[in-house]
């Protein structure tokens, strides 16, 4: 081992000394290259952003509540953003542009990529770690940094982007119309960092998967959460350059005066919105695919039943990965984009309704006789599968044209996002969160505490967000300051004074989260090796699971999803555990 | 990190042992394989970007030659060709075992991969002292992007290679493990490809 340790390449493996436990702090904890840290650095970080992306919402849903009024707090604000406490119009659109952005980019992407991505790929494939471990800490340590500039775009003169997450050209190429400028650079070369931080994550993730399976870890017998975030990393993988290279264009024509979406010389303002969406609709799928695997993974396991339709599972996903490409026209209708053209989009659209409904399906036939577990990540799927239908049928109206032309730009599109990707995305993540937690900090959330989290998060998203179809069918402008300035929106004061008022209690209700996430830690009760009687292969190593994961390599004999087999007494068939009968995975041997 | 039974493998150019059958070629070269993926589709929103620009709007862009050198552009474009002979011959030197010849080799990739950054800035200041900047007109927006970014691209295979390059003194290269020449060669291989492309439609068409 010495002698060939010597010829090893840098690229790619570490030391024998990784294993040694005097490791001290920092290589432990900070510049750590264990894929199981680098996770929970990825969560710590990406829930101080959704914390950010929220006290956003607050303001913008106080502004909405209570027009022109003084917001309690707000004198805090210095006199460019809320003089007297009253937030300024250019203030709220770069709180609705940084909203979108923190929430997007910084919140729900890390918390499903980069934490579960992470934290969940070696050890439910049953590898010592990732295949580029240095690789994967450099990914954290970039994103790192794109977050501060992000955030330092609120401090500079101008103030910070204010074109929308979306950042349409011309708007936010030319300084002159919106008065940002230092903002709208610090966005764009954030974005393009966090994008190099996305791409070295995603071809790890893809190489590991791909690479390095434990023996008996056929493709059909990964878990779902797996086969999720393979796709998702390989949509990350082609999807994020195209926005780096866009985003790279409209950085020049902001710095160097190229120009690309500058009509007057030429350029193609379109060219942004094909660009962004072409990323931008893989994106969608980005953040609603692993959301999808996690719940797959926790209804079977609460539902005491094998996942119903496995391989159409699978096929679904690789389906929702083709087609999430050829659909991004529908962003579209309004833009001036040939309508013939529209009409492809309308029709590819629909198409991926279908696999959605399959997986729709297949969750509701897992459940169906099932001796279901309510264990709070179980609340939080079932919330996951019936906001998704929601927020995935209201997508269905918007593909149709001559609906979206009337709906476009409307509150209806901001409650069906929403509905995707709160109703889906963040109620997933909540349950993949209370899943893992025990494995992750070896103890358990506090049950009660969670329910309570749960049912008052349920309830108050809904009162926030389903009124806001009923406010966009009414003709509610999607980013106006104060509705009241337009006679025909005045009579609905009242419903947004009303979503504010939830608003501020669904946000109140994720402190308890907090509370429990932080106390937990602290205080759990002490978690076994595996709480939930799960068959993955994370849970046969103790919570948390030591540096190197495994002690030997394990060996894989079925699908992650035997429960109820009568082959055993109990009602879980762990998928390393060897019966009679069962035939010895043969590994790789070159 | 790959497995810790990697450590004692016979054959590290070989996929990780222990493993499920998989793509069939060791971690690294899959990861280049994967990451080059990324790589053209950033590049396809560069070209993608010019091909619809330049349809769109032809009269912003100039014939082939009346701006551009093609000629000094010409010789370049060998250059970086002779280049990837040269990386080859580097990665087939150092198969044999034939170290002497892999450090022979790499240096002259260095050489020449340099020598390509060097004539593309002699070529961009020319430009410039003409008045073709960045900011004229589309045609200067997309060709300094797209060539600027391949560039850029080309700089980072020859520090790559530098790299490489220092490791062959150090002889952590054998013929039974150089994942290292093989890797940046992929990489290298690529950012030659993308130039044949470039060179063609930018200068040619």
């Amino acid at each position: 081992m010495a002698t060939t340790a010597g010829q090893l390449d840098g690229l790619t493996i570490e030391s024998g000394h990784a294993h040694a436990e005097a490791q001290s702090f920092v290589r432990k904890y900070i510049f750590s290259t264990d894929h199981k840290i680098i996770g929970i650095q990825f969560l710590l970080m990406s829930l101080l952003f959704l914390l950010l992306g929220g006290v956003l919402a607050m303001v913008i849903r106080w502004q909405l509540g209570f027009p022109s009024q003084p917001m309690p707090g707000g004198g805090v604000l210095p006199e460019t953003m809320a003089p007297g406490g009253v937030v300024l119009p250019e203030f709220y659109t770069s709180l609705v542009t940084m909203h979108g952005t923190f929430m997007v980019f910084f919140a729900i992407m890390p918390l499903l990529v980069g934490v579960f991505g992470n934290y969940l790929i070696p050890l439910k494939i049953g590898a010592p770690d990732m295949a580029f471990p240095r690789i994967n800490m450099a990914s954290f340590w970039i994103a790192v940094p794109a977050g501060f500039l992000m955030l330092a775009g609120f401090f500079v003169e101008g103030g910070h982007a204010s074109a929308g997450w979306t950042s349409y050209a011309p708007l936010s190429a030319r300084p002159d119309l919106t008065g940002v400028s230092m903002g709208q650079i610090l966005w764009c070369v954030s974005l393009i960092v966090l994008g190099l931080s996305s791409i070295l994550g995603s071809f790890n993730y893809i190489t590991t998967i791909v690479n390095m399976r434990a023996p008996g870890m056929h493709w059909m017998r990964l878990p779902l959460s797996i086969w999720c975030l393979f796709v998702t990393a390989i949509l990350v993988l082609l999807a994020m350059p195209i926005l780096s290279g866009a985003i790279i264009m409209l950085l020049f024509d902001q710095t160097l005066g190229t120009h690309f979406f500058a009509p007057a010389q030429g350029g193609q303002p379109l060219l942004w919105q094909h660009l962004f969406w072409f990323f931008g609709h893989p994106e969608v799928y980005i953040l609603i695919l692993p959301g999808m695997g996690v719940a797959s993974d926790i209804i079977a396991n609460a539902s005491r039943k094998p996942v119903f339709g496995y391989t159409s599972m699978v096929v679904a996903i690789l389906g929702i990965g083709v087609l999430g490409w050829v659909v991004w026209g529908h962003h579209m209708f309004m833009s001036g984009m040939n309508p013939t053209l529209g009409t492809t989009f309308m029709i590819s659209t629909m198409f991926i309704a279908v696999p959605s409904a399959i997986k729709v399906f297949n969750w509701l036939g897992t459940m169906w006789m099932g001796n279901i577990r309510f264990h709070v990540p179980m609340l939080h799927s079932i919330a996951f599968v019936s906001m998704f239908v929601i927020g995935g049928l209201s997508g269905v109206f918007m593909a149709s044209t001559p609906v979206d032309i009337y709906i476009h730009d409307t509150y209806f599109i901001v409650a069906h996002l929403h509905y995707v990707l709160f109703g889906g995305s963040l109620f997933a993540i909540f349950a993949a969160i209370t899943y893992w937690y025990p494995k992750m900090f070896g103890r358990l959330m506090n049950p009660f505490w969670g329910r309570v989290h749960f049912y008052l998060t349920l309830i108050f998203y809904n009162f926030v967000f389903f009124p806001m179809h009923n406010l966009g069918l009414k003709g509610h402008m999607r980013r106006i300051y104060d509705p009241n300035e337009y006679e025909f929106l005045k009579g609905l004061q009242g419903l947004n004074t009303f979503i504010s008022i939830s608003a501020f209690i669904l946000f109140t209700v994720q402190l308890i989260f907090a509370a429990n996430f932080i106390m937990s830690w602290y205080k759990g009760e002490k978690a076994s090796a595996n709480p939930w009687e799960d068959n993955g292969l994370e849970w046969t190593v103790p919570s948390p699971p030591p540096h190197g994961n495994f002690a030997t390599i394990p060996h894989v004999y079925r699908g992650p999803y035997e429960y109820s087999s009568p082959l055993v007494t109990e009602d879980f068939l762990p998928q390393n555990r060897e019966l009679p009968g069962d035939s010895s995975p043969a590994g790789h041997h070159s | 990190m790959a497995h810790a039974a990697a450590l004692d493998h016979e054959d590290v150019m070989q996929p990780p042992r222990d493993c499920e059958p998989g793509a069939g070629v060791y971690n690294a070269k899959l990861g280049m394989w994967v990451f080059l993926g990324s790589e053209i589709m950033f590049f396809t929103a560069l070209i993608g970007a010019y091909i619809i620009l330049r349809v769109a709007h032809p009269s912003s862009f100039k014939a082939p030659g009346e701006v551009l050198a093609v000629s000094i552009t010409a010789v370049n474009t060998f250059l970086l060709i002779c280049s990837s002979v040269t990386m080859v011959k580097a990665f087939a030197s150092v198969q044999d075992g034939n170290l002497a010849g892999l450090r022979k080799w790499l240096i002259a990739t260095v050489i020449i991969g340099a020598s390509f950054v060097g004539i593309q800035a002699y070529e961009y200041q020319q430009l410039i002292a003409k008045g073709f900047v960045p900011s004229e007109g589309l045609y200067g927006s997309t060709f300094y992007t797209m060539t600027g970014f391949h560039g850029f691209h080309v700089t980072v295979g020859v520090i790559c290679l530098i790299f490489v390059t220092l490791r062959a003194f150090q002889g952590r290269y054998t013929a039974k493990d150089h994942r290292g020449v093989e890797v940046v060669g992929l990489y290298w291989h690529f950012v030659d490809l993308v130039w044949i492309i470039l060179f063609t439609i930018v200068y040619l068409i």
